[in-house]
């Protein structure tokens, strides 16, 4: 009998605003966080746009601290203590608190400021800090340490679908007995023009540089790619039990993950969706749920022209004809791609869907593309129905990754 | 360079690095034991010294910089 996992604190920093309830009525009001990305390198960049968070981590953090932290560490930490205020910050025996933080790319910012200090003053001029700014499992290790948590500190990387793995692993470890109390969740910061570059490479950007919030548009016949993003979400999961023993407020349920892999390309999505659609009734038979339970999609949705159609193609595989009742949103169109962060994010805002029995907007749907056979909101908020509902999300990662987590209302 | 103006730069540099507030960085605190600065944040000290005051301080000499006061006669029988 595997313990059930409950929400009891959430938190986040992207684009569109430095906490959760900022986020959440700036997702529903379809506001994009999406700017000209304000800095001289982009001159000679293909893609000149992005989503930069709202609130700087440096304007609302410790100024030493800051500066020993790589910016994906930053966000990370900023999101990790709203989420862990907002549970209460529970005093807790430490040997059964854990902590799962992803990241798609690392300190990947701080290595390449670390390389240019390299060239222009030499090896002798490297900050003592730099090793623990680039090391993927950072941010995992500043907010594990930040909250004492002793039953694991964990990192898995997996691209973009790396935070929906991160609860994933986090809800495990609860699951399975090893901790109560997990704060999980993903976070990046690789806005550089290096990545930029990498991306554009690919024609994996949208180049939409003149109109900047119109740039990502998940489903739309016009998108042209995804647009990077920063930030970071953080949930605090626990155990039922153990969350009601000390009296905490449940803001959501954690229902069950799927993971798979495509085992088709190193980059493209499987056209077929076989491995993502394994991955949602994956999902679905861990949180033991039909189908027509699924009311809502926060989908991954990163605008780009083959992914969204994959996707789009995997969800009504494994759905079937509940497709047709269930509303998908790509919240992406607003924060822009947060990668290693993005499933962290979009699992509050599938909570928060929950809640509020509102579906957000997918911005910028003009003309939907008629290849994408799915319920896709468009401006504005949808209705959810009430009693018991569940809301899936969707994260898929280069590498062929497919996660899928499904939640349920309180 | 005076005993004086070598501990205003220190102040300054100590409460970049480690925050340590810039009244409290005097001439008989220890680094670790009082400052509360630790090994990585020494380097860092060290480091911004030696572009400050344009001295090389090689581990050994860092070592036997226990108290600011130490660090701060390096500089004057250094620079």
């Amino acid at each position: 009998m595997s313990r059930e996992v409950v929400v009891t604190g959430m938190g986040m920093t992207t684009p569109v605003g430095g906490d959760v309830e900022s986020n959440w009525e700036a997702v529903l009001g379809g506001h994009s966080g999406i700017i000209v990305i304000p800095e001289a390198w982009v001159d000679v960049q293909n893609a000149k746009i992005a989503g930069i968070m709202a609130v700087n981590p440096v304007d609302v953090l410790d100024r030493v601290e800051s500066r020993r932290m790589d910016r994906s560490q930053q966000a990370a930490l900023v999101a990790a203590r709203e989420a862990w205020a907002q549970a209460g910050a529970p005093e807790m025996d430490l040997d059964r608190l854990g902590t799962v933080i992803a990241t798609g790319i690392g300190g990947v910012t701080s290595l390449l400021s670390a390389y240019d200090t390299l060239l222009e003053r030499g090896p002798s001029r490297i900050s003592p800090h730099m090793v623990t700014m680039i090391m993927p499992n950072g941010p995992a290790a500043i907010v594990g340490l930040e909250i004492g948590a002793r039953a694991g500190v964990h990192t898995p990387v997996s691209a973009c679908a790396s935070g929906a793995e991160a609860i994933s692993y986090a809800a495990r470890m609860i699951q399975s007995g090893r901790a109560d109390v997990v704060v999980a969740g993903g976070a990046e910061a690789a806005i550089h023009p290096i990545t930029m570059a990498g991306f554009a490479a690919m024609r994996a950007l949208s180049t939409r540089n003149d109109d900047p919030t119109a740039a990502s548009r998940p489903y739309d016949l016009a998108r042209d790619g995804f647009v990077m993003g920063e930030g970071a979400g953080i949930v605090v999961l626990e155990s039922e039990e153990f969350a009601k023993a000390r009296g905490a407020k449940i803001l959501g349920r954690y229902a069950g993950a799927g993971l798979t892999s495509d085992g088709h390309h190193i980059a493209q999505p499987d056209p077929e969706g076989e491995g993502a659609a394994r991955a949602i009734l994956a999902a679905l038979d861990d949180a033991g749920l039909a189908t027509t339970d699924i009311v809502h999609v926060n989908a991954h949705a990163t605008s780009t022209p083959q992914g969204d159609i994959a996707e789009a193609v995997a969800i009504r595989r494994a759905l079937g004809a509940a497709t047709d009742s269930t509303y998908v949103a790509g919240t992406k169109s607003m924060t822009g791609h947060l990668l290693g962060g993005a499933g962290a994010i979009e699992s509050i805002y599938t909570m928060l869907a929950l809640r509020d029995r509102k579906a957000p907007p997918t911005l910028n749907l003009v003309d939907l593309d008629p290849e994408v056979n799915l319920n896709v909101s468009g401006a504005g908020v949808t209705d959810l129905p009430g009693g018991d509902i569940a809301a899936l999300n969707n994260s898929f990662g280069f590498g062929g990754h497919d996660v899928a987590v499904v939640f349920r209302s309180v | 360079m005076s005993q004086e103006d070598v501990l205003v730069g220190f102040a300054a540099i100590i409460n970049e690095v480690a925050g340590v507030p810039i009244d409290d960085v005097q001439l008989d605190k220890a680094f670790v034991d009082d400052l509360d600065v630790d090994s990585l944040s020494m380097v860092e000290v060290v480091m911004a010294a030696e572009d400050k005051w344009g001295v090389k301080i090689s581990d050994d000499d860092a070592k036997n910089m226990r108290t600011v006061g130490d660090a701060v006669a390096f500089i004057n029988a250094n620079s």
